[in-house]
């Protein structure tokens, strides 16, 4: 009995949790809704509803981050570290990048769109074949970036690499790419860093780092286990503008 | 009824996007680390709220954010509400304030409520041991979204070139790394990356669509594109100004307190 109040009482606390969480957002829209705008809620039935039904599935969200994804991503480096091979490791991380990229619906949709630019400039046919081919193409680009940047990562978190110096020479890469790049993909190029990574795949990968950081002997989890995504939304950007360059 | 059927069709979805990551996941926990992870039961129920409450998140979305913020960017954008230039076709920035504080106040509201922020600032406030407060970093983080995306608003109106914003952008980056403790850089990386996912990307998109659909003389294909690039680099910034400010409070709380204490130390001796 005391253990269902108990799982009652932190059900609560955290469902006032997600409500604080997600308090700015209510008061922007009602904001410009009555001051800027100056007319009614369209549905407001729908919006209340929606408003309640995102509160609950952030509670059950975070939830099952502290339950499920964050241990596990953390156990997986940690077995990682204890086998001690790093070409599985690497494989591990690869398919993990590359895996949760290709089929994330953000990325498909952001290539169909890129498909679209490139033929209004001319670079390619506008028949529907030569557009399937070109998203496809540019999806697989992107995956195999991000599966790219979680591998050289996490070499990075083993070796010992400081963030900055791969971060900068990545900065250096994308802008040298800008000056060759055709100008309508450089747009889609800078946005694509920003749609790859999912909501799932952040946790899991976060918990990844920071899991192999705690793992490996002299290195800090803080300083070393971070930078995986930031790794993974600069990777992109770059392969995209290749991408825009060779085809 | 309408309901229950949008909340199965999303949750199909949504565990199609988690199929492929689950058979990675198991393929080498099986295969090649061949051990199973403590808790397995915990972990397969974790997975379960994460599957249910994202569908119920994105389900809740659709209904009171998604319409709203269209409709609102939209609104915005109206040559109507604008003024008599923008009618004529002229295009005069300054027209445009309300457009910029509503993308700064939708680039903050959204980026509070990010699952993958939320993720992180767990983790990190887990990790440091307290240091950085899970709270303090997204608001950090969101206020950096904020004038990204109002900056990206302007560049939008204006029809100035993407690439310069961010190359400047990139060496601001570079100035605040030296600068930056390293304990934070990481972090600060991260969180660029992390600010743009569920709730950000279909509203912004929005946002910069309607923006070079409405303003005369910008092409929605052309100058649509680049809020996310603003929204994903700004962070960084706001993140390490955030760290280096607590690290002022820090030194001139200290030697406050050192001259209280010789103060004291004084009044002790007279």
């Amino acid at each position: 009995m005391s253990d269902f109040s108990h799982n009652i009482g932190s059900l609560a606390r955290l469902l006032m949790e997600s409500a604080r969480d997600l308090a700015p957002i209510v008061v922007v829209i009602v904001f410009f809704q009555v001051v800027v705008i100056r007319q009614p809620f369209p549905n407001l039935s729908d919006i209340l509803i929606g408003t309640a039904l995102v509160v609950i599935g952030l509670t059950l969200f975070v939830r099952g981050l502290e339950m499920g994804l964050f241990p596990l991503g953390e156990s997986m480096a940690q077995a990682f570290a204890r086998k001690g091979s790093v070409m599985w490791m690497l494989l591990f991380s690869f398919a993990l990048g590359f895996g949760t990229t290709v089929a994330e619906p953000a990325l498909i949709a952001v290539a169909k769109e890129a498909a679209q630019t490139v033929a209004e400039a001319g670079h390619i046919l506008a028949d529907e074949q030569s557009l399937k081919n070109y998203a496809f193409g540019l999806r697989m680009t992107v995956a195999v970036s991000v599966g790219f940047a979680i591998m050289v990562g996490v070499i990075r978190i083993v070796k010992g690499w400081p963030i900055q110096g791969l971060i900068m020479a990545g900065y250096l890469g994308v802008v040298v790419l800008t000056f060759f790049a055709p100008p309508e993909i450089i747009g889609i190029a800078y946005d694509s860093g920003g749609v790859t990574t999912s909501t799932i795949t952040v946790p899991l990968v976060t918990a990844l780092g920071v899991g192999l950081a705690t793992s490996i002997r002299g290195r800090n989890p803080m300083t070393d286990g971070f930078g995986l995504i930031a790794l993974a939304s600069l990777t992109p950007m770059m392969f995209v503008m290749v991408y825009g360059i060779v085809y | 009824m309408n309901l229950i059927h949008h909340i199965l069709a999303t949750g199909y979805a949504t565990l199609f996007d988690v199929v492929p990551i689950a058979a990675i996941l198991i393929f080498f926990q099986v295969v090649v680390l061949k051990k199973i992870p403590p808790n397995p039961k915990r972990i397969i129920a974790g997975f379960a709220y994460v599957l249910v409450g994202l569908t119920v998140f994105l389900v809740g979305l659709e209904m009171a954010l998604f319409p709203v913020g269209e409709t609102m960017a939209r609104q915005l954008t109206d040559p109507e509400f604008i003024g008599s230039s923008a009618a004529l076709g002229i295009v005069d920035w300054r027209d445009y304030m309300w457009v910029y504080i509503f993308a700064a106040a939708i680039g903050f509201a959204t980026t509070a409520a990010e699952p993958s922020l939320i993720a992180v600032a767990l983790k990190a406030q887990q990790v440091s041991g307290g240091a950085i407060q899970a709270w303090g970093l997204r608001l950090a983080v969101a206020l950096g979204v904020a004038i990204g995306v109002s900056l990206g608003a302007y560049r939008i109106v204006s029809g100035t070139p993407l690439h310069w914003y961010i190359i400047a952008g990139y060496v601001v980056v570079l100035i605040q790394t030296i600068w930056a403790s390293k304990f934070i850089v990481a972090l600060a990386y991260d969180s660029g990356g992390v600010t743009t996912s569920t709730v950000t990307v279909p509203v912004v998109t929005a946002l910069g669509l309607g923006l070079a659909s409405t303003i005369p003389g910008r092409s929605p294909l052309l100058d649509g594109f680049g809020l996310i690039a603003f929204a994903s680099l700004f962070p960084i910034m706001s993140v390490l100004a955030y760290a280096k400010l607590a690290e002022w409070m820090q030194v001139w709380r200290q030697k406050r307190e050192y001259k209280r204490d010789e103060h004291e130390e004084e009044g002790k001796i007279l």
